[in-house]
């Protein structure tokens, strides 16, 4: 591990939104997809987490809010262990996005999809609603609130999936592959949609560009580790660490030419 | 295979439809059992497949096609308490939607099509793959047999409750020949579809086969590049978890199966020993269970003295393949319900920890 | 089964039939065709009453005869075995045309054709004038196990969903000129439906674990009801009433 650890692990206060330590994993088929993963995201920060295809990225994903558990290592949640005792509570605090938003939208119309998570949390009538609502104009969908979800474009439906976390109001959104099969229109609206929230953010992606854009920490997950951990624009800029680890810029792309925003 | 409305009569109907009503209770219960909380997204998905899969026409021959049933291919991927739910509510749905299969005839579709056809598979499946060398060609050939014996049990359950609650007096015979002709012609190509899609399913993703679920190996972490084994401090439930449900299947389990496909055999086998099947509507007639049936029966029909074995023959045969075949969905169904529910309870968690990768969510208890 | 049945099932519109709550259809249309099949198949003209009755929801429905006509094909299949009966079935036969058939088998070939017509309109009626999403509402409130409409509401949800990548894989085959000819297809078909339910299977445990990571413990919220006051059941009640007195007529004429 090449660890140029966090440059923001605060000694006090507030306990970091999210923390991985000696996390490895393998599925009942016997494949093994984690061998050891140790990072830590502090409250606020949004991080990228690279890694080329097979990496572990999903499978490390599962991990955070204990839908896999069982084997080795720990994750912690804003202090809580990731465990069966908290576990309510871990969901609530862990937003996953998923990739393919059919996946995440279940239900047969848009409201009820995004009501479906504070609804479990036990949220009814009018408290419900105004979580609803709020959480469908903070991406701008509140007019599609009785569509089925089927009947949505692809952006449309990402950005519902997305509603559909923030409904919960999590403590830590993680995002896998958000800008995948996007046109760059809806990638840029997500883009500034995600600008705009106040939450920790942990985007799992192999869009470079996408990543540079948004987040200024970022984590390289391959061969089930964390092979590098630094700021964004920096380990972009390193073609021998992108080369060993299977990352590739578009082309044209250079990242020293890109100025950014925290 | 879908009986519209006006084909078997309002109290047969209504019967089936109790019946079929107890055997998605029974199902309901059983299914939550294997699959817990994960019941409802993955029965719904395979619902939803059996549906697509039931567009899927494959030619068979001179520029005909069939189409398949799923009730087989659902047990066997799924397990038969899965599996009835699936093929019911693909039933249910295209009865209220697409008028496809009458409403009133709803019991009687779903008897046949889902819970005949899940339980004979799933007996004779679980039978054969105790009998045969544990191999993945077992696998396959057990499904072969089991769906190829499924279709025509069906058709013999159509047949039963047609000679009970048919509203023409078709000579039960013909019926009877007709239905089980097709229908093994049918299954033929049920079989060999299921036997083939199972085989494909075993060779991606065995742990998806209900039954044949794969072995874990230890976990390992990568040091310096270097893979070493996980310290022994967390064995976790997980590995333990893997071939326990398979060993603990053992004795009792093999012996219900036994008793089932047994039954179901029986049932059979006093239908074909019967060689004159009328025997069967001749008791439903004795019994004045339709008085219609009765009102023709006598001999006006060409065909209708062909059979010369005498009555008592044919009466008792058919009778017991009536008993038979009327109780297996109950006895079947109770029998495998029984034996999961008594498996279950003493290794409830390693056996839902092993179903699957996204296993152990117990956190709701 | 028939082929074209993926689409426009619903017509969307406005009329009474479609304010009716669907639990309430439901029942209607379920005791509408029970009444229909307990009619004796003699009183011909009881059945000429009844699709005059379903005429009726159909224009209250403002559901054109044409969408209700087509939508009627899917009897088809069955029409052919009703054709079949009056030449298999037994008692007295009388000559038509030169063809000896069996009067019983004439009646029989009848009552299935009448009836099973009955039954498909009025499922027909029903599914174009409710919502899918409302069907299942209604279903829930119902009284079917919570369970088995989770299950039937992600049927619907997804059965798009599959049935497109079931297209998609046909499309990819038959892009690499393959074509299904004969038993040896099988194979070839037999393999899609392997990776068909694959895929199936492992979208459902994504769905599950999008729903798990949402707090799902194996039941669903609450999140919409519906409810039907004394005015609408007896306002749907109006079918299957009028149809049970014409059963009642016709069985004592």
């Amino acid at each position: 591990m090449t660890s140029a650890t966090a440059p923001s692990s605060p000694s006090a206060s507030p306990p970091p939104s999210l923390e991985v330590a000696g996390l490895a994993f393998a599925y009942p088929d016997g494949h093994q997809a984690l061998f050891g993963v140790d990072f830590a995201v502090a409250r606020g920060e949004r991080v990228a987490l690279l890694g080329p295809n097979g990496a572990g990225k999903t499978t490390l994903v599962l991990h955070l809010n204990g839908i896999l558990t069982g084997g080795a290592g720990t994750v912690t949640v804003a202090g809580l262990p990731v465990g069966r005792k908290h576990m309510a509570e871990i969901r609530r605090k862990v937003g996953i996005v998923f990739q393919d938003p059919d996946d995440q939208l279940f239900m047969p119309s848009v409201r009820e999809d995004v009501a479906f998570g504070p609804a479990s949390a036990g949220l009814k009538g009018p408290e419900l609603e105004a979580r609803v609502r709020t959480a469908l104009e903070r991406v701008g969908m509140e007019a599609f609130a009785d569509r089925p979800p089927h009947h949505l474009s692809y952006g449309q439906r990402r950005r519902v999936a997305v509603a559909t976390v923030l409904a919960m109001e999590p403590e830590i959104l993680v995002l896998d592959e958000p800008s995948s099969n996007l046109d760059p229109a809806s990638r840029r609206e997500l883009a500034d949609i995600l600008r705009s929230l106040d939450v920790t953010v942990l985007m799992v992606t192999h869009d470079l560009p996408y990543a540079l854009e948004l987040c200024p920490r970022a984590l390289i997950l391959s061969e089930g580790v964390i092979a590098a951990d630094g700021r964004t624009g920096e380990l972009l800029a390193d073609d021998e660490l992108m080369r060993a680890h299977r990352l590739e810029l578009p082309f044209g792309f250079d990242p020293r030419s890109v100025t950014m925003g925290a | 295979m879908h009986v519209p409305d006006g084909f078997i009569n309002a109290p047969v109907s209504v019967a089936a439809g109790a019946v079929a009503a107890s055997a998605i209770a029974v199902s309901l219960r059983g299914a939550r059992r294997e699959l817990d909380e994960r019941t409802a997204p993955l029965a719904g998905l395979v619902a939803a497949f059996i549906f697509a899969v039931q567009m899927l026409n494959f030619p068979v021959a001179a520029g005909t096609s069939g189409h398949l049933l799923g009730g087989a291919l659902a047990a066997i991927l799924v397990g038969p308490f899965t599996g009835v739910l699936c093929v019911s509510v693909v039933l249910l749905m295209q009865g209220i939607l697409f008028a496809d299969g009458g409403l009133t005839a709803l019991g009687v579709n779903i008897t046949n099509m889902a819970v005949v056809t899940t339980v004979v598979a799933y007996a004779v499946f679980r039978g054969l793959v105790k009998l045969l060398p544990r191999k993945r060609r077992s696998i396959t050939v057990s499904a072969f047999v089991a769906a190829v014996i499924s279709v025509p049990a069906a058709a013999v359950a159509f047949t039963l409750i047609y000679a009970i609650g048919g509203t023409t007096d078709v000579p039960i015979g013909q019926v009877f020949t007709a239905m089980v002709g097709v229908h093994v012609l049918i299954g033929i190509g049920e079989a060999a579809i299921t036997a083939l899609t199972v085989g494909a399913v075993i060779a991606v993703r065995p742990d998806l086969v209900y039954g044949a679920r794969g072995l874990t190996t230890p976990l390992k972490l990568r040091v310096g590049g270097e893979l070493v084994d996980t310290p022994a401090a967390e064995p976790v439930t997980r590995p333990a978890a893997g071939p326990v449900p398979v060993a603990a299947r053992s004795h009792r389990t093999v012996w219900l199966v036994g008793l089932v496909t047994s039954l179901v055999l029986a049932g059979f086998v006093s239908f074909y020993a019967s060689a004159n099947p009328d025997g069967l509507e001749k008791v439903a007639s004795d019994k004045g269970i339709d008085a219609k049936v009765e009102d023709h029966s006598a001999a006006d029909s060409p065909l209708a003295d062909y059979g010369v074995e005498g009555i008592t023959d044919g009466r008792m045969s058919g009778g017991l393949a009536g008993v038979i075949g009327v109780g297996v969905t109950i006895v079947a169904g109770t029998g495998v319900f029984w034996t999961v529910r008594r498996r279950r309870t003493p290794e409830t968690e390693a056996a839902t920890a092993s179903s699957s990768s996204s296993s152990q969510l117990g956190e709701s208890a | 089964m028939g082929a074209g049945h993926a689409h426009k099932l619903y017509r969307h519109g406005h009329s009474p039939v479609h304010a009716l709550p669907p639990h309430t259809k439901l029942i209607a249309v379920f005791a509408f065709v029970l009444v229909v099949v307990s009619t004796p198949r003699e009183a011909m003209w009881a059945f000429g009453l009844y699709a005059l009755l379903l005429a009726g929801v159909a224009y209250a429905a403002r559901v054109p005869a044409g969408f209700l006509l087509k939508r009627l094909l899917i009897e088809v299949p069955f029409v052919a075995f009703a054709v079949l009966m009056p030449f298999v079935a037994r008692g007295e036969r009388v000559d038509v045309l030169g063809l000896s058939l069996s009067v019983n088998g004439l009646w029989g070939a009848w009552n299935v054709l009448a009836k099973g017509t009955l039954g498909v309109a009025a499922s027909v009626l029903l599914a174009s004038t409710t919502e899918l999403r409302e069907l299942l509402l209604g279903l829930q409130r119902l009284r079917l196990p919570p369970l088995l409409v989770q299950i039937a509401s992600f049927m619907i949800r997804y059965g798009d969903v599959i049935t497109d990548e079931m297209r998609r894989m046909r499309i990819a085959r038959e892009s690499r000129g393959y074509e299904a000819r004969g038993v040896r297809s099988w194979g070839v078909l037999a393999k899609s439906a392997g990776a068909l339910f694959i895929r199936s299977y492992e979208r459902g445990e994504r769905v599950h674990l999008a729903m798990v990571s949402r707090g799902y413990t194996g039941s669903m919220p609450v999140i919409d009801e519906v409810t039907a006051s004394r005015a609408q059941w007896s306002y749907a009640f109006a079918l299957p009433f009028a149809a049970l007195v014409v059963c009642l007529l016709g069985w004592t004429l």
